[in-house]
């Protein structure tokens, strides 16, 4: 009963959240046009500014946060760990980094960027299930600690990547806004190979539900409940993989929307993934819509990356986290 | 019946034996308890019964089956276990974590059905959790959770049932409670039942068999008023203690020098 007006209340506020997207831009645009302007309707000025790039940005936005929010829900699960997720485990700088290596060898086959991002997510994803592990007993810190040797290990090669590649150069400033988070230039075939691959995983999500459920409380106690753990462990770790791969090739690293989003969540739809799951997507989708918005109005008319706003918002959110995690677990 | 059988099982942690050629067999209908000191092997042996630790020779078999041709659903079909260590960071609610006792019995897309929620239903009514069905289960005392914990073997329905110190947590009267339960089930259900316990007068008074454990053996093993004798007991727990004889026989302290 409660969970359903939860998603009532969410689908509602991911529903505002577009609308907002849409409305609110560089150039001021009456309400009616934008509609109009929607169904093709209008001087073909605002045609264009509406449906080529207000709406893909939005529905791209929507993507990145709901692609990350889960990611970060299947961490959080996985590695027991509330402060876990694709940013703070180095599992989007792996991903930015494959991404930007296959700009750097100038490889031009399609989607070959988002290959590369996959592939240095499933790398980095497995060093952090590997490192948490190490010891028996996954550790808060263990997890974290690792996430920031793997971001740094990574930052080191995509600068020596930028540095020494003329590849880059000619597109460095592009490079680095998309390093940095943005979700500004959208082709409508690109975003609608994202929103299947994103879509997919999030129901794959879904149904690793039960077994997410039984490793909260430990991979033994997971395996006496039937679980096969590592079978299990696999399938959660390509799947966020994939998710964060997905997200970083679309919009740059965005940190800390994988990490707020289910925390703030599961007070209202409890700690079972079969809920948690859908919700985080809604909401992630929501809360990146807004942030895109902020990003495009704080210096209007010039635009932030939109990490920029998630980390600001999302970094102090993270200290709070760690210092309540910390005091009750004495981490 | 239900038969769950180590022969000459040897398991062990990377260089470290903890357990060496342990031949147990345990049938449905008896409480067994399992004694020893600390770090005698008590909880590899619930280990290697439960699967979760292959033995490096030897075998474990369920019903004449080896374990190691069965999945980890198969064995959660027919094997519960009540660990010793059980926390989460995570608000489940006490009806939720009995509820992972279905896990391995869940259909294809892991929803819960109607016999699903009769058998969490009434692992609840069994040990008394209805009224905190709704309460995280962190919140919980230290009783409270081991019954929600019990419970939620319970829900696996399964044949057998393994508990790691179920009562290390409990005062004197739910230790009891809980014993006497498993005595119940054990008999009316028929299931394989083997708690490791601290407490000797405990499981003397309780248990229908005893099996003692020390560094890595399995040193005795029998009805109480067998295995508790005054020589077993001192050569594997210490010269401080005696034995009352009796059926059942008690343990206690020596006074003095």
């Amino acid at each position: 009963m409660r969970v359903t007006l939860v998603f009532g209340v969410l689908l509602v506020v991911l529903a505002a959240s577009v609308v907002v997207g849409v409305l609110i831009g560089a150039v001021a645009i009456a309400p009616g046009e934008i509609f109009g302007a929607l169904f093709g309707n209008g001087d073909a000025t605002t045609i264009a500014i509406v449906r080529d790039l207000r709406l893909p940005r939005v529905i791209g936005a929507a993507l990145v946060g709901g692609a990350l929010a889960v990611a970060g829900t299947l961490l959080q699960g996985l590695l027991r760990n509330p402060l876990a997720d694709p940013y703070v485990t180095g599992t989007s700088a792996g991903a930015s980094l494959g991404a930007v290596a296959t700009i750097a060898l100038g490889v031009t086959t399609p989607f070959i960027l988002p290959l590369g991002a996959f592939a240095g997510a499933i790398v980095a994803v497995s060093l952090t299930w590997r490192l948490a592990a190490l010891g028996g007993r996954t550790t808060v810190l263990s997890v974290l600690l690792g996430g920031v040797v793997l971001t740094s290990f990574a930052g080191a090669l995509l600068t020596f990547l930028i540095v020494a590649s003329d590849r880059v150069v000619p597109r460095l400033r592009a490079v680095i806004g998309w390093l940095l988070g943005g979700v500004s230039v959208l082709d409508s075939a690109e975003l609608i190979v994202a929103a299947v691959v994103i879509g997919a995983g999030a129901l794959l999500a879904i149904g690793l539900a039960p077994r997410l459920d039984a490793f909260a409380f430990g991979e033994e106690t997971a395996a006496t409940l039937g679980v096969d753990v590592d079978r299990t462990a696999t399938v959660v770790l390509v799947t966020t993989a994939v998710l964060t791969a997905a997200a970083v090739a679309l919009g740059g690293v965005v940190g800390f929307v994988g990490l707020v989003v289910p925390h703030a969540l599961r007070p209202f739809v409890g700690a079972p993934h079969r809920g948690l799951v859908p919700a985080a997507f809604l909401a992630g989708a929501a809360t990146l819509v807004l942030a895109d918005v902020g990003a495009r109005s704080v210096l209007a008319p010039s635009e932030l990356p939109v990490g920029v706003i998630t980390g600001a918002v999302g970094g102090p959110f993270f200290l709070a986290v760690l210092i309540r995690e910390q005091r009750r677990m004495r981490v | 019946m239900t038969s769950l059988i180590a022969r000459s099982a040897t398991a062990g942690y990377g260089q470290r034996v903890a357990l060496r050629d342990a031949d147990i067999e345990l049938t449905g209908g008896e409480l067994v308890a399992v004694i020893g000191p600390n770090g005698a092997g008590k909880s590899t042996l619930v280990r290697v019964l439960a699967g979760l630790l292959r033995p490096r020779s030897g075998a474990v078999t369920l019903d004449g089956v080896d374990l190691r041709a069965l999945d980890r659903g198969r064995i959660a079909r027919r094997i519960a276990v009540v660990p010793q260590v059980f926390d989460t960071l995570f608000p489940f609610s006490v009806r939720e974590v009995v509820g992972l006792g279905r896990t391995a019995r869940l259909g294809l897309l892991g929803r819960a059905g109607e016999a699903d929620r009769v058998a969490v239903r009434r692992a609840m009514g069994e040990l008394d959790l209805g009224a905190l069905a709704s309460r995280p289960i962190d919140a919980l005392s230290g009783g409270e959770r081991q019954r929600a914990l019990l419970a939620m073997a319970l829900a696996q329905e399964a044949d057998v049932l393994l508990l790691d110190e179920p009562t290390a947590h409990l005062d004197p009267a739910h230790q009891q409670d809980t014993l006497a339960l498993l005595r119940r089930l054990a008999a009316e259900r028929q299931l394989v039942v083997m708690a490791v316990l601290h407490d000797l007068n405990l499981a003397s008074a309780l248990a229908s068999r005893i099996v003692v454990v020390a560094e890595g053996r399995i040193r005795g093993d029998g009805p109480p008023s067998r295995v508790l004798n005054d020589e077993l007991v001192r050569s594997v727990f210490g010269p401080r203690l005696v034995v009352l004889p009796g059926d059942p026989p008690f343990v206690l302290p020596r006074v003095g020098s």
